[in-house]
């Protein structure tokens, strides 16, 4: 079926090139850290962990795309999803690609990544998270792809299917629950040291991910073959404004653990948020950003008549969609080492090798993402 | 014919031992002429019959004796030499740091109180890693790198590490660093008798592990002129021990369940009368 990548218009094709520069761009980045190590980074001995593990952490949760389709469609049998399931399922492939590239290049010496499997230690959330990782992209390419196969020969895709999209349900919640016990088991970190977080994890990710899978349904319906329906979208959209409803909720709990106990250690990475501390203040503007774009994005979601309007409707998911990043791609991690272990306030910018090692991850992503779409469309528009 | 690295070691031990006529071996050391003898232990490794040996290994800060800079500088100038510690400067946010000094309100961050005298307000304190009997960067390592010993000591496995830096963020003392670059170019004189490390790992102190293996106390300990006091926190005779006996000591963020193993007498409680 890869062979539908290999055909296309000239605008396809540009834009598989402009990828495939920003991936050149992106790994000769990484030669140069490969070379020199992470201190071309903007990381440091306080603030040890920068936009590459946020922009992991983040990513598992679009992959929830998959899961936001398959539950109505697979276990509700809710049919307007029927052929937007796959577009769901490959959005979680590439993203769940991405988190594996970005955990590798945040690694100090990548060529000794086996030793995860060679001494496995299942005390470590970091060996499960990689387990659930790479099952669930497993899962999620069988699945789109065998679904796909049997849709091209014109039957139904065989009853395992089903079975693999049953097991692929709760597996998507421990993605995301495993990779929240990455953060909040850590006596060490009080921002971080939370019991909701596994909670704030799952809300985030069913917002962000369907949000992203309407943004490129929409694409799509203005590039190609696929039409997405208005029930399919409006669907989609509610799930979204749910679940971003409950996300904001269960931050604002944080908020308030934190500042009606008023427990110094427990304030202090909100205060540095929203106000700064010390007099440093490098994130207020993303946290404020991120404030205004959650709240303007539910509204939008939330009032039928905006929700229902198409050309609203790719805003209020971009909006949706940027908060999500930037509480979990952003704020989420890069505040957790403020205050740092000694109390003091150290902040990081990253770098421009981090920024185009970061960008070509994601255009990595995206290639991805181009060519398993463009397969799914070849084969439908072969049927049609 | 396959080697594992440790039979290639033990074999490797096995011709020193021969050719020198009783060497010690560590996995870590270099080899030492030394006119101990050596035996082998549960893990297989030769250590020096001289070797010292505890259940749980703990240190005793004694704050009044640590009056000056130069107090400090002694004790970490000898572990920056017996550890080939690089110096990226004192602002670089690529610093490697086993021991060094901070104020009472960094130290002891969050029992900070705008009350206290002013005599301690001012004073420094060495830190480092606290051997933790409950390590959480032990816990969170993916790989085993970072392993608690028998004796409490936690150590680092520098060829094993991955560099992925989940122990940093696990650890509540600020205790680990990472090699952000090449470290070698940065060390003033290299001490052949301790590994250098590679970029992409991480490291800390480790207690003096190999001197201890060859009956030597940690090399901070030796330097400090008897502020710094080590010995077994199991053992009710040890020189620790009788120090918390009869002095009050606190530990930083004992909330948090972790167990340090390093002590602090704080506002001239000091051991030495």
């Amino acid at each position: 079926m890869l062979e539908k990548a290999l055909s296309g218009s000239r605008r396809y094709w540009a834009w598989i090139v402009f990828l495939l520069l920003l991936i050149l761009v992106g790994f000769l980045a990484y030669m140069r850290q490969f070379e020199i190590g992470l201190g071309v980074t903007g990381m440091s001995r306080d603030v040890s962990w920068g936009l590459y593990i946020a922009q992991f952490t983040f990513l598992v949760g679009v992959a929830a795309s998959a899961v936001m389709v398959a539950i109505p469609y697979y276990l509700h049998d809710y049919k307007r999803f029927k052929d937007i399931v796959i577009y769901g399922e490959f959005l979680a492939v590439s993203c769940v690609v991405m988190c594996i590239l970005f955990i590798f290049v945040d690694l100090g010496q990548p060529m000794r990544i086996m030793n995860v499997i060679l001494h496995p230690t299942p005390h470590s959330m970091m060996f499960w998270d990689m387990c659930v990782l790479f099952g669930y992209l497993l899962l999620n390419f069988i699945i789109g792809w065998t679904s796909l196969g049997a849709e091209r020969k014109g039957f139904p895709h065989p009853h395992w299917v089903k079975v693999l999209a049953y097991i692929a349900i709760p597996w998507a919640v421990s993605i995301h629950t495993v990779t929240a016990f990455l953060y909040s088991g850590l006596p060490a970190r009080s921002f971080w040291l939370s019991a909701i977080m596994a909670a704030r994890f799952l809300a985030s990710a069913f917002a962000a991910g369907p949000a992203l899978l309407v943004i490129f349904l929409l694409i799509l319906r203005k590039v190609s073959s696929f039409k997405v329906g208005k029930e399919a979208l409006q669907a989609l959209a509610k799930i979204v404004a749910y679940a971003m409803i409950a996300n904001v909720f269960f931050f604002l709990l944080e908020v308030f653990t934190a500042f009606y106990s008023r427990i110094p250690e427990d304030m202090a990475a909100f205060q540095y948020l929203f106000w700064g501390l010390d007099g440093k203040h490098s994130l207020v503007p993303f946290m404020w950003s991120a404030a205004v774009l959650a709240l303007l994005g539910i509204a939008l979601l939330v009032i039928p008549r905006t929700r229902k309007n198409e050309v609203i409707l790719p805003f209020a998911m971009a909006a949706v969609y940027l908060a999500a990043w930037i509480d979990k791609g952003v704020n989420l991690i890069l505040a957790g080492f403020v205050p740092n272990p000694f109390g003091q306030v150290i902040q990081y910018a990253p770098t421009a090798t981090e920024i185009m090692i970061v960008i070509g991850v994601y255009a990595i992503g995206l290639l991805i993402l181009t060519v398993l779409y463009k397969v799914v469309l070849g084969v439908r528009e072969e049927r049609a | 014919m396959k080697i594992e690295r440790r039979e290639f070691l033990k074999l490797g031990a096995a011709v020193a031992v021969g050719l020198g006529g009783g060497l010690t071996l560590d996995v870590l050391t270099k080899t030492k002429p030394a006119a101990a003898e050596t035996r082998t232990d549960v893990a297989g490794t030769r250590v020096s019959s001289k070797a010292l040996h505890a259940k749980r290994w703990a240190m005793v800060v004694d704050a009044s004796k640590f009056k000056t800079e130069e107090d400090f500088r002694r004790v970490k100038e000898a572990c920056v030499k017996a550890h080939n510690i690089p110096d990226f400067g004192p602002d670089s946010k690529h610093q490697i740091k086993w021991i060094w000094e901070e104020p009472f309100e960094r130290t002891f961050y969050g029992v900070d109180d705008p009350y206290l005298p002013e005599a301690i307000k001012k004073e420094n304190f060495p830190v480092m890693c606290n051997h933790c009997e409950n390590p959480p960067c032990v816990r969170v390592c993916p790989t085993q790198a970072t392993f608690k010993r028998p004796d409490g000591i936690v150590g680092m496995d520098y060829h094993r590490c991955i560099g992925c830096r989940f122990c940093m963020a696990a650890c509540p003392f600020g205790a680990r660093s990472f090699n952000f670059v090449d470290p070698r170019p940065y060390i003033k004189d290299i001490n052949p008798d301790f590994p250098t490390r590679t970029k992409g790992v991480v490291e800390k102190c480790n207690f003096c592990m190999e001197r201890l293996d060859q009956g030597l106390m940690p090399v901070c300990v030796e330097a400090s002129n008897g502020a710094l006091v080590f010995g077994d926190l199991d053992d009710p005779t040890s020189d620790v021990r009788k120090i918390l006996d009869t002095h009050y000591a606190i530990r930083r963020k004992p909330e948090l369940g972790t167990g340090p193993s390093v002590f602090y007498l704080v506002g001239g409680g000091g051991a030495g009368a």
